[in-house]
């Protein structure tokens, strides 16, 4: 009853074309961003921000990028640790090595860093397609993860390639506090889905899902698969690297080449699919899933008072994540975005079935 | 020249190592379909379920004889490894039937994460020892056509052979029985398979276990050179850039693709790797995998993709 379109005339092609065209969406929008923006912050315990909040916003943004890829584009790419990588080993190097650069404009640049990368390890996909792809992006996850530990330059010259920043702060306003941190990465993440979801919406978007679809088509239709492929690989390497900086910058402080290992990047890529391919809104979910499960899993032996050593427990929610990820997608291959968008249909309708 | 030729020799045999790992992944891939990532912690669990066999039959049974309690062993985590593979078909493969490559993908990612777990769960955590009587020591060869002759490890010969031996029953398992024939049908089309009467599920059970047994060996051979412990699941992770370059749908280009990224891993190590810093092995053998793939697309030896519209 709640949630319907009847009545909402559209009288102009841009009140046609806008992002949310139900009214109720818009609505639930307006009232999503206040609570992110205005009540979040006033309520949630510095632990809550620190261990959920922010490496959700961070993780959903790179997982964003990462969508735009595999999921728009339809390029299967299992390096996204180094893209991370990259941005934030990158951004890194302009904020010890310039004096005074902004904080700002070194994410940039870990982003842009980021993006030659991901163009030259795109060029490949120009001739390699499918899992021979997926295998062949994992050359740029070793060679990053190689070059971190033993390119001096790479890291200011640490020895094991850990590195850390301190004394954040844009145009003198601090970022040290759960708080201040937590509206940074959401201002990020804010203008970036804006950014994507028009992106997708546009020409070039288009141009992404007929290549995923069928590129031979494609190509017959007139879309350059060199352009497609690699603005692809050069949009998302940059989420991606952005996304890196910020979770070397704000969530971590300081890191090692670890920290943005295989199994970052498969995790990405485990909420790019449980979230749902293809979605902007999925890439939320998945990235709200991948994070709060683990966090879950460890809690459950404390919160029912099981004594349970910390070996087991450990392995026992590899077990559990293991098999919920499989459950998953026998269930609802398509992801949560699927069901979200199940779930909407079916409010429309309601209270009638047809 | 005597120490180009060893490093050659010791690529080779790594690479008939990778080679048994990489077979376990063409073997399914061509059956079902399916990029099984999980094939390394299957040698993992394989490896453990021989390991503590060993040490908990002859404690069951009451008796003390190595070589008994290592083919009961063995036995024993074949019946294992049947019993993941039979678990897997019933409750993950056939339920993502037609499904797209991803999702199949990433539930073997499921799968990998869940027998880490519960081998870990099962047969415990700690550093395990596989000891089935293989020799140690290195020998001389060509002392008499080189000076200082050429310095072999004895147990990477044996593993070669093995290897080697290994390759031969499954080539003749795949070209002389019925199974292996219905085996090669389903690889070629599930449907046309399924409408003859070729049963896809039981095929799955079958080419799994074969995996399985597979990953089996490759585990008591890594597990004996290094000790059965976590990081023996990484070695799919070298396994991989083999499948690529050698073709996934090709079981002699998983031979060929092991012996090329073994030599080239240890050459570029022992020549290049100085001058860059060393420690490069883990990206060379993907880079030269990569290049390989530029030049065909569909690795040396896999079937031709062909486009249709």
């Amino acid at each position: 009853m709640l949630y319907r379109e009847n009545g909402q005339f559209k009288s102009s092609y841009r009140s046609d074309q806008q992002i949310f065209p139900i009214l109720q969406d818009r609505i639930a929008m307006v009232a999503l961003l206040v609570l992110a923006f205005l009540i979040v912050p006033l309520i949630a315990s510095p632990y809550l921000l620190t261990a959920i909040f922010i490496p959700f916003l961070i993780l959903a943004l790179a997982a964003l990028g990462l969508n735009i890829l595999v999921g728009y584009c339809g390029q299967i790419s299992l390096g996204t640790g180094a893209f991370m990588a990259v941005g934030a080993y990158a951004a890194y190097n302009v904020q010890t090595r310039i004096d005074g650069m902004p904080l700002i404009a070194s994410l940039l640049f870990g982003g842009l860093a980021s993006t030659v990368l991901g163009v030259l390890f795109g060029v490949p996909s120009l001739r390699i397609k499918g899992l021979y792809l997926a295998v062949a992006t994992l050359a740029a996850q070793f060679f990053v993860d190689w070059a971190c530990l033993r390119l001096g330059w790479v890291t200011n010259g640490s020895s094991s390639g850990s590195v850390s920043v301190a004394g954040l702060n844009v145009l003198g306003l601090p970022i040290e506090s759960p708080v201040q941190k937590y509206l940074f990465a959401l201002i990020f993440l804010a203008v970036f889905a804006l950014l994507a979801k028009n992106l997708v919406r546009g020409a070039i978007g288009r141009e992404w899902m007929a290549i995923r679809d069928m590129d031979v088509a494609a190509a017959v239709i007139g879309i350059r698969p060199v352009y497609a492929k690699l603005t692809a690989f050069a949009v998302s390497s940059f989420i991606v690297g952005v996304a890196g900086g910020l979770w070397g910058f704000i969530h971590l402080g300081s890191w090692e080449p670890a920290a943005f290992n295989i199994d970052r990047s498969f995790q990405l890529l485990f909420m790019v699919i449980i979230g749902g391919l293809g979605s902007i809104m999925g890439s939320f979910f998945g990235a709200a899933f991948i994070v709060v499960l683990p966090i879950i899993l460890d809690g459950l032996p404390y919160w029912f008072g099981i004594p349970i050593d910390t070996a087991t427990a450990s392995h026992l929610t590899f077990m559990i994540f293991g098999a919920l990820i499989v459950f998953f997608l026998i269930v609802e291959p398509h992801g949560i975005a699927r069901l979200w968008s199940t779930a909407k249909e079916k409010l429309r309708l309601w209270p009638f079935p047809h | 020249m005597g120490f180009f030729l060893e490093t050659l020799f010791g690529g080779l045999m790594v690479g008939m190592l990778y080679s048994l790992i990489a077979l376990g992944f063409v073997l399914i891939y061509k059956a079902s379909g399916v990029f099984n990532f999980a094939q390394g912690a299957m040698v993992l669990f394989a490896a453990m379920a021989m390991a503590r066999f060993y040490e908990w039959i002859p404690k069951w049974f009451g008796f003390d004889n190595k070589i008994l309690a290592n083919v009961l062993a063995f036995a024993a985590a074949v019946l294992v490894m049947i019993a993941v593979a039979w678990v897997i078909e019933r409750l993950v493969l056939r339920h993502l039937v037609n499904q797209e490559h991803i999702t199949l993908l990433m539930a073997t990612l499921g799968i990998t994460y869940f027998l880490e777990g519960f081998g870990q769960t099962l047969f415990g955590s700690g550093i395990y020892k596989i000891d089935v009587g293989m020799p140690k020591d290195p020998v001389l060869v060509l002392e008499s056509l080189l000076q200082g002759g050429v310095l072999i490890n004895k147990e990477d010969l044996y593993a070669a052979v093995i290897a080697a031996v290994l390759v031969a029953l499954l080539a003749l398992f795949f070209q002389k029985t019925a199974t292996g024939r219905a085996l090669r049908a389903v690889a070629d089309d599930h449907q046309a398979a399924q409408s003859i009467g070729i049963p896809l599920g039981r095929i799955w059970i079958i080419v799994w276990s074969v995996a399985g047994v597979v990953a089996l060996v490759a585990g008591v051979i890594w597990g004996s050179k290094l000790g059965v412990q976590f990081s023996l699941s990484l070695v799919a992770l070298k396994a991989l850039p083999v499948v690529i370059l050698g073709g996934l749908t090709s079981v002699p280009g998983a031979i060929i693709g092991g012996l090329i990224i073994g030599v080239g891993e240890k050459l570029s190590e022992i020549y290049i790797g100085p001058k860059l810093g060393g420690g490069i092995e883990i990206w060379f053998a993907y880079v030269l995998a990569l290049l390989f793939l530029l030049v065909r697309p569909q690795g040396l030896f896999g079937e031709k993709i062909i486009d249709r519209v």
